[in-house]
């Protein structure tokens, strides 16, 4: 039972129509255009753990969080979440139980905050909506509750997000994603939008109250420090694909996939190894008109003849030719420190 | 900090928007501003002697009876000519013009409140739903507005006051002109509530509190009432200030053509009609007084509601 992962996604794909109208298609002779922004992307999550995707922007990393939480329904692919489909649309009694424990922490906390409602009935919405206090009093001693747990006052329930600065904002975030207990949280890039300063304090708050309450998260971020503070299981994503899943102690002392080499050589010295910083180099292409083969070869070193032609498949983790073939060279924890 | 507040914060939300004025800071802007003060008293001012007009006015101006042909286009009472009896003198038919002022004003401004209150419900409500749903049901709201928007207020209520007198047949014109005259202005404004709801709702509904809410099952007609209204109606505010002045003045252009109410329960824009034939044979007041008091009030009107626009905006508190 305990051992059964608390989340699988399966072959999840996600295609946006991005075509122009119809009479302006039509007038300029154009076809039907669409956006792969998740291709077949599968992994798991066990209870307890964080599971950290990472990648570039535009990488797919939002939108598969979005799938997972229910937001946005999949072109293709499977999430299930303890044993419910979130995509079948038979489970929907089951998925409405469900619901309660799925939660999201959003990126920007002075969007996801409604300006016009009190901190105090924020927090008190999800309580609300899955009934579960008998009357206003218990409303009200669980949000101050809430906001105890968070590190604020329950006075602050009188106030107006507004009144409140970023990390506070991200408090309050975090406080209403665990109003209705729920034990999958979703964050999507939580500490981007701070203040460096504040960044660490959320984190640390994050992980605490993983310790305290069992939490699984799931990490968005295209942050590698922040990753590294929380993950135990990082996924790359790169152009909408999964390209490497291992735990995170192994990504960061032997990184397998040559982008996420890329992506860890571009980390300011997070090994303390004195070794130079590689920018990132080139760009992630248009992914209307993706490259072919392996959508990474135009930026990739190891790429021949192969990797033009044929798409990798994911093979222990990691989905590239050359690490399949051998040729990719032994795994290093980062270029300078390892040649 | 005191401890004692745990209980407090939620219920204070909840509570009336009463509740909520009284313990907000909308109390003290309010005081602060002397302009927005005078603008209140003037529409408070105006809307009860509107209200109470029958108490105040010195003659009926509806009440046959108490107009005497013999006095009319008096001037007012302390310019050469003018009889203490008219304040403000009399008009064409000898109706003291203070007394038609107080009535007409009365009539302008019921007429005016319902044509814009239909139109605000209708706009706000099919705005809300076109750019909170989207698809068919957007496209489809926006090109009715689009086309409602070629056919001028007269002629919409040329069209529906032909179709109720088609109906209606027996019915005597006093008793379906306001009908007609209120229906047609809120046919003829709702298109600007509900492009300006519209817009701004596609740009609440992405934002993470909606898919917040969404994400814990919070059905779409709530979410619509409860978060996204609350965003969007600010801008409204004034709007609906400055419909009623446009309303009031539709009803005087619908009054003149025959199609609003009849020239014997005379309204602030029917008074101002009548005067503008006078003006150039010298008899200003009849065209003056009415003039004066439809632009203050609008002017007044509009002032209290760019304030409220502000003071209930808690991002500008
Ligand atoms: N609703 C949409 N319609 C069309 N295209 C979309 C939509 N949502 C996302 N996309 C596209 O899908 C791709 C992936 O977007 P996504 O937001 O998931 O990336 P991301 O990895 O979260 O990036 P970031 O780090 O910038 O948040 C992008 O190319 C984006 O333009
Ligand atoms: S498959 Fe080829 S192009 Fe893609 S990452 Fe591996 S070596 Fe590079
Ligand atoms: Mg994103």
């Amino acid at each position: 039972m305990t051992d059964a992962p608390l989340v699988q996604v399966t072959g999840l794909r996600r295609v946006f129509d991005v075509s122009k109208p119809w009479l302006d298609r039509v007038v300029a002779r154009e076809p039907r255009q669409t956006l792969k922004a998740v291709d077949g992307v599968s992994f798991e999550i066990r209870r307890g753990e964080t599971f950290a995707l990472v990648g570039e922007s535009g990488s797919g990393k939002s939108t598969v969080a979005r799938m997972v939480v229910g937001l946005l329904p999949p072109s293709a692919g499977e999430v299930v979440i303890d044993g419910v489909s979130m995509t079948d649309r038979k489970d929907a009694a089951r998925r409405a139980r469900l619901r309660r424990r799925i939660q999201m922490i959003f990126q920007d906390p002075y969007a996801s905050l409604d300006p016009r409602w009190r901190v105090g009935d924020i927090v008190a919405e999800p309580i609300r909506a899955f009934n579960l206090a008998r009357d206003r009093r218990e409303v009200e001693h669980r949000v101050g509750e809430g906001l105890k747990l968070v590190g604020l006052d329950p006075a602050d329930a009188r106030k107006f997000p507004h009144e409140f600065s970023g990390g506070q904002r991200q408090r309050i975030a975090i406080a209403r994603a665990l109003a209705a207990e729920s034990d999958f949280i979703v964050c999507d890039e939580p500490t981007s939008a701070l203040d460096v300063s504040v960044q660490a304090q959320i984190l640390n708050l994050m992980r605490d109250l993983q310790d305290r309450l069992g939490l699984t998260y799931l990490l968005i971020s295209h942050n590698l420090a922040v990753v590294r503070h929380m993950a135990t299981t990082i996924g790359v994503m790169y152009l909408g694909r999964l390209v490497e899943v291992s735990p995170a102690r192994d990504v960061f002392a032997a990184p397998r996939h040559p982008y996420t080499r890329m992506l860890l050589d571009a980390v300011p010295d997070l090994a303390m190894s004195g070794r130079p910083r590689t920018p990132v180099q080139g760009e992630i292409p248009n992914p209307i008109a993706p490259p072919s083969g392996c959508t990474f070869h135009p930026r990739c070193g190891l790429a021949d003849e192969r990797c033009r032609r044929e798409a990798p498949a994911t093979i222990e983790g990691v989905a590239c030719h050359a690490v399949a073939e051998g040729r990719a060279g032994a795994a290093r924890p980062a270029r300078a420190a390892g040649g | 900090m005191t401890p004692e507040p745990a209980t407090t914060p939620t219920a204070a939300a909840r509570a009336s928007a009463w509740a909520r004025l009284r313990d907000s800071d909308i109390l003290a802007s309010f005081l602060a501003s002397k302009v927005t003060m005078v603008s209140a008293f003037v529409t408070v001012v105006m809307l009860a002697g509107a209200a109470f007009a029958p108490w105040i006015a010195p003659t009926n101006p509806f009440d046959p009876a108490s107009v005497d042909l013999l006095n009319s286009l008096l001037p007012p009472r302390w310019v050469e000519g003018g009889d203490p009896q008219f304040l403000l003198g009399t008009d064409n038919q000898g109706r003291d013009l203070w007394s038609a002022i107080l009535y007409g004003m009365r009539v302008s401004l019921i007429v005016g409140v319902c044509g814009v209150a239909i139109a605000a419900t209708l706009g706000i409500s099919l705005g809300l739903l076109a750019g909170y749903l989207g698809g068919r049901l957007d496209a489809f709201i926006m090109r009715v507005a689009d086309i409602q928007l070629t056919f001028p207020a007269i002629l919409i209520a040329l069209v529906i006051d032909g179709v109720v007198r088609a109906l209606f047949k027996g019915v005597a014109r006093e008793h379906t002109a306001f009908g007609v005259l209120v229906v047609s202005i809120g046919l003829s404004f709702w298109v600007q509530y509900a492009r300006t709801i519209r817009g701004s709702t596609l740009v609440e509904k992405n934002k993470d509190y909606v898919q917040a809410a969404r994400l814990i099952g919070i059905p779409a007609p709530l979410i619509m009432l409860r978060h996204v209204l609350p965003n969007v109606i600010g801008p409204v505010l004034v709007i609906l200030t400055i419909n009623l002045a446009l309303a009031i003045i539709t009803e005087a252009t619908l009054s003149f053509l025959g199609v609003g109410l009849p020239p014997t329960q005379p309204s602030l824009g029917t008074l101002i009609r009548i005067g503008n034939d006078f003006l150039f044979s010298g008899e200003w007041w009849i065209v003056a007084f009415p003039g004066i008091t439809l632009a203050a009030f609008v002017l007044a009107v509009n002032m209290v509601g760019d304030w409220l626009r502000d003071a209930l905006n808690p991002k500008l508190r």
